[in-house]
């Protein structure tokens, strides 16, 4: 288990959303490839998010949204970890148009994964977004 | 491993391992989970912050939270948090669960149960075993001592769901409360070594379900054989409290509180208390040099099978020349 430490990621459903087969998926996913997830779950607020990134020192946080909010309830995460003083780099998973993904660039969220994204694409994803950061 | 003197004090962001140890004895919880993970991660910023942070412990009262899967022991420290925190304690929370052994990742699930606590203001911090067993992982005391120099009290630390022989958890703590349910097991069970004997407290959880006064008896007639042979662990002021709890709804969670401070209390009076914390740092101290002896042995079982010579005599032969190359010629004086 020597090396470089695991990557450890931050994983939550934000709001009022209660489908979370996906984000348990991509848990699994992100545990197959060596990482270590620190699971939400449901219904968490902006506030519990940050409160988990700052305390777990995490290296990237992943939300799930399969409700339609991702333009604003993306950029609200990103501004309220900025706020936070936490420079940590926002994933989002869901359903997400292709038009609104340049929204969310513009915004600072880090990356995009739709549905049926094959498992490589999505720890290249994770793995992609620490990587920019320099963490 | 270790720090050399005329070294540069590591930098972490912009800021030294000093002024994080500072910051987060001020309050500052971002610089207490930056510490939290140089410890983790190992090497020379870890002993760094050992260094700074090891003369500024012992505030702390360490609980340490175990018992089986699925037993409550989230749910159960979440709202014992919650209620502290209410009262305007500072707890802070390390909850462990297992890495995979084929892959390192981990899913760290604790969280799920303790939103609650988190708005309550307890600091909660998730961590993998990185293949340590015993139900703990290596840095916990590490760990710990960052959370008790940072000014948090109590520090609880939940192990992973364990069977009957992880009991890390024993020399990791000040107070080992120990989770158990209805419905696990009869006398026979009960009496048998391992996790129960190392409890300072027992709560039986989901003590609304049927069969809960059952195992509350079970305790009681293996306690009072324990009081028959004379056994207890060292350092342990008196006969195990049994407190019923049901984590969900909170009911009986006020009795553990008080269960925790009176245990503590009981260490302190008989003098106790003491006794526990030199056996935690012979512990840490036996541990450490645990995982550096496993560390030379795997290499030196590497290099014998690389070099043929493993392959020309028996297995026991070759461990006792590879154990006399490792530990020869060396005393124990520091």
């Amino acid at each position: 288990m020597s090396g470089d430490p695991p990557i450890r990621v931050v994983l939550a459903k934000l709001g009022l959303d209660g489908h979370d087969r996906g984000l348990k998926v991509v848990a699994r996913i992100l545990r197959d490839a060596g990482m270590e997830v620190v699971y939400l779950g449901l219904r968490q607020t902006t506030e519990t998010i940050v409160d988990a990134v700052e305390q777990e020192d995490a290296d990237v946080v992943g939300i799930s949204m399969l409700n339609a909010g991702h333009l604003t309830l993306g950029p609200r995460i990103v501004d309220a970890l900025a706020e936070a003083g936490l420079d940590v780099p926002v994933v989002i998973g869901g359903i997400v148009p292709d038009e609104d993904r340049p929204a969310l660039a513009d915004a600072g969220v880090a990356g995009v994964l739709g549905p049926g994204a094959p498992t490589d694409e999505v720890v290249a994803g994770i793995r992609d977004a620490v990587a920019a950061r320099g963490r | 491993m270790s720090g050399g003197s005329s070294q540069e004090p590591p930098v972490v962001g912009d800021r030294t391992v000093a002024q994080l140890v500072a910051a987060a004895r001020g309050g500052e919880r971002r610089a207490a989970a930056r510490l939290l993970t140089l410890v983790e991660q190992g090497g020379q910023p870890a002993d760094e912050v050992a260094g700074a942070t090891h003369q500024l412990v012992d505030n702390a009262h360490v609980v340490g939270v175990t018992g089986p899967p699925g037993a409550g022991k989230s749910t159960l420290t979440a709202a014992l948090t919650t209620l502290l925190a209410d009262r305007g304690r500072r707890p802070a929370v390390l909850a462990v669960d297992p890495s995979s052994p084929l892959t390192g990742g981990a899913i760290l699930g604790d969280r799920v149960r303790m939103v609650e606590a988190t708005t309550a203001g307890v600091f909660i911090r998730s961590m993998a075993t990185r293949g340590h067993a015993g139900g703990l992982a290596l840095a916990v005391p590490g760990m710990v001592r960052v959370l008790d120099a940072a000014g948090f009290d109590p520090v609880v630390v939940e192990t992973v769901g364990v069977g009957q022989v992880e009991v890390d958890v024993a020399t990791a703590a000040d107070t080992v409360l120990v989770v158990v349910t209805p419905g696990m097991g009869d006398a026979v069970q009960a009496n048998k070594a391992g996790l129960l004997e190392v409890a300072d407290l027992f709560a039986v959880n989901k003590s609304d379900r049927p069969k809960a006064a059952d195992a509350r008896r079970d305790l009681e007639l293996m306690l009072d054989l324990s009081d028959l042979t004379g056994h207890r662990r060292a350092g342990s002021p008196g006969r195990p409290a049994i407190v019923s709890t049901v984590a969900t709804t909170g009911g009986g969670v006020e009795e553990l509180a008080q269960a925790v401070d009176d245990h503590l209390e009981a260490l302190v009076s008989s003098g106790s208390l003491a006794v526990r914390r030199q056996g935690r740092r012979s512990a840490e101290v036996r541990s450490r040099l645990d995982h550096l002896l496993l560390e030379a042995s795997a290499a030196a079982v590497a290099s014998a099978s690389t070099d043929g010579s493993a392959d020309r005599e028996a297995p026991g032969t070759t461990a006792q020349r590879l154990a006399d190359h490792l530990l020869g010629g060396s005393d124990y004086a520091g």
